[in-house]
This record gives structure tokens, C-alpha cells and sequence, in this order.
């Protein structure tokens, strides 16, 4: 888990400069976020941060969701997210996150749910080879090879890698850097590309494992 | 309008003078050298321009005692510390790719005549 964790939504890619070199940055917009509901190991097994962020229309909630935010006291936001936390000491209600928790040149991991690629063959879902273009081939090219061997084992192992459905998952981004943290315009730049496609939710945390000879600023 | 325009924004320059392909310009690089800087001037005929906003790159061509050099330069690049125009060129297309494979005389292009 993480000391600190931030919601926000990719906006799409782009480059800058640090230092008089071109930086390939993906743009995620932070908008503050409240928090809505501290979980705690007590009460729920786990800790957590629930936060909203944006604004949504009161009259468009159903009535659980309005009950929830009422009972918490905040301004009703496009979604709740759960932002889970090493711990949530000094949390409360109502308080107001900001892009600030993350600063710049801290290392992140980011999670977002993939792209769906719907369903998929071997050489894109496993990076298979394929066959060959030509001595003889017909109409197999794209096809995995053998899947399993003769009359041992007469059957096909499990998990054997086959064509499915790929994409749609989550999928973290480990140990990405923060290039810019700006609370005035709820901007975080952070070098480099991020799952998911733009307009998608992103979580934003601590980098959990940072390669030696590194350093996690702001961790 | 581009979703990322707002922060692209703080990486334009905008004392980039008006320049096509065809013309001959002068790029003033600086260079880090030991330590020290220094400006390096590419001087060289523009022969394509390409993509748009902060990705926009133009290519520079000269002959270097004989030898054709071609580089490619950002042009929002803050590397780049003058950027002269010197002639401007009379050419009738984008890319100027065709310049590769000639020598001499039919390398040159002809100077934009203005009324």
C-alpha cells in the first residue's frame, strides 16, 4: 500500500522540458478531493480513504448514495473512490485532498483499468510468434502451433495460453516519476505513459518499491 | 483545440520567426562543452517542416566540406538560442527530400523574388 494516494483522470499525453531535454508526460487532472468516509482496521478490516471529487447534481442521486453523502456532510461528487493507505491517521470527514500529497519528483505507481482489446489471438495476448508468411503456409499465420502433445497426456493442460479476452483490467504502472505537481491548475504531469485510455479514473501512489540507487522524494 | 493545449502552452516560444521550407536559415545552438556553454551556429537550407504544436521539428541541411549533414531541430526547442532566416527560398513543395540525391548546381535553390 501506499503513505499516499491521489484520484484523478487522464487527460492525455504530451512532452516538455526539464533541463534542455525533451520529457514525455502524461497529463492527469487532480481535482481536490473530500473524503467521505475513513475505513479503519477496527470497523472494517482494512484502511481506506473513500473520497469524491467533481461535483454531481443532488437531485440526480439515488437514495443510498444521497443518504451516504448526507450522513458524511460533503457536496456530492462524480464518483467515490477508495484510496487505500498504510494508515489513516489524521484523516477525517470531510477534509480536502489536494495534487499537493503527490509532489514533484516523488516516484508513483499508477493504476488505471486497461484499454479493452476485446477478444483477442495469441500473437497480441501473448506475444506468440506466429507462422511464417510463406513455405506453404495457407491461412495459418496468425494461428498459436500445437497446443499439447499425443495420446499422453489426451488432453489439453490448464492454462495453457490461448486467444481470449484482453484489455478492460487493471493494470499498474510502477515507479513512474512526478515531473510537475500544481495545485493552482489541479495538473500532475508524470513522466512517461500511463494504462488506460484518456478520460479514464487513475489512482495515483507512492511508489511501493524503489529501485536501488533511487531515491522516493516526498515518500 | 487539444485537451493538452494548456500545458503545452508554457513550453511554446514565440519569438520564432516566419520560415518555410526553402529557406536558409541560421540555428543557434547552445552546446555544453566542459562544463562551459558556447553558441554553435547550423547554418542550412529548411527542408521540411513537420507535426504541430510543442512537437513541431524542422530540418536543417548543409554540406559539410562536401559531405551532405542534415539535423533535426524541436522548434519549441529552448536549446536553440537564435533562430535567423538568412534567404528565403523559392520551392514548390513541403519537403525538400529531393535535395538528397543531387550535387552542385541542381542543389540549389532559388531565391524567393519579392515584388
Amino acid at each position: 500500500m501506499a503513505q499516499q494516494a491521489i484520484v484523478g483522470e487522464k487527460v492525455g499525453m504530451t512532452q516538455t522540458w526539464v533541463d534542455d531535454r525533451v520529457v514525455p508526460v502524461t497529463v492527469l487532472r487532480v481535482e481536490p478531493m473530500r473524503i467521505v468516509q475513513v475505513k479503519t482496521s477496527e470497523r472494517d478490516g482494512y484502511t481506506a480513504l473513500q473520497v469524491t471529487y467533481g461535483h454531481r447534481d443532488a437531485k440526480k442521486l439515488n437514495k443510498p448514495e444521497a443518504g451516504h453523502f448526507k450522513s458524511a456532510d460533503v457536496a456530492p461528487g462524480t464518483r467515490l473512490i477508495e484510496l487505500r493507505l498504510d494508515s489513516v491517521d489524521g484523516y477525517e470527514v470531510g477534509q480536502e485532498l489536494t495534487v499537493d500529497a503527490i509532489p514533484a519528483g516523488a516516484k508513483v505507481d499508477v493504476s488505471a483499468v486497461s484499454r479493452g482489446k476485446g477478444f483477442a489471438g495469441t500473437m497480441k495476448r501473448h506475444n506468440f510468434k506466429g507462422q511464417g508468411a510463406s513455405h506453404g503456409n495457407h491461412k495459418h499465420h496468425r494461428a498459436p502451433g500445437a497446443i499439447g502433445s499425443c495420446a499422453f497426456p489426451g488432453r489439453v493442460f490448464k492454462g495453457v495460453r490461448m486467444s481470449g479476452r484482453m484489455g478492460g483490467e487493471q493494470v499498474t504502472t510502477l515507479n513512474l516519476e512526478v515531473v510537475e505537481s500544481d495545485a493552482e491548475r489541479n495538473v500532475l504531469l508524470v513522466k512517461g505513459s500511463v494504462p488506460g485510455p484518456n478520460g479514464g479514473v487513475v489512482i495515483v501512489r507512492n511508489a511501493v518499491n524503489v529501485p536501488a540507487g533511487q531515491t522516493a522524494k516526498g515518500a | 483545440m487539444k485537451s493538452t493545449d494548456l500545458i503545452d502552452h508554457g513550453s511554446l516560444r514565440d519569438d520564432i520567426p516566419d520560415f518555410a521550407p526553402g529557406d536558409e536559415v541560421k540555428v543557434h545552438v547552445r552546446v555544453i562543452e566542459g562544463g562551459k556553454e558556447r553558441v554553435q551556429v547550423f547554418q542550412g537550407n529548411v527542408i521540411a517542416r513537420q507535426g504541430g504544436g510543442v512537437h513541431e521539428t524542422y530540418k536543417v541541411r548543409k554540406l559539410s566540406s562536401g559531405v551532405g549533414v542534415e539535423r533535426t531541430f524541436p522548434l519549441h526547442a529552448p536549446t536553440v538560442a537564435k533562430l535567423e532566416v538568412v534567404k528565403r527560398g523559392d520551392v514548390r513543395r513541403a519537403k525538400l527530400y529531393y535535395l538528397r540525391d543531387r550535387v552542385g548546381k541542381a542543389a540549389k535553390i532559388r531565391e524567393k523574388r519579392e515584388f
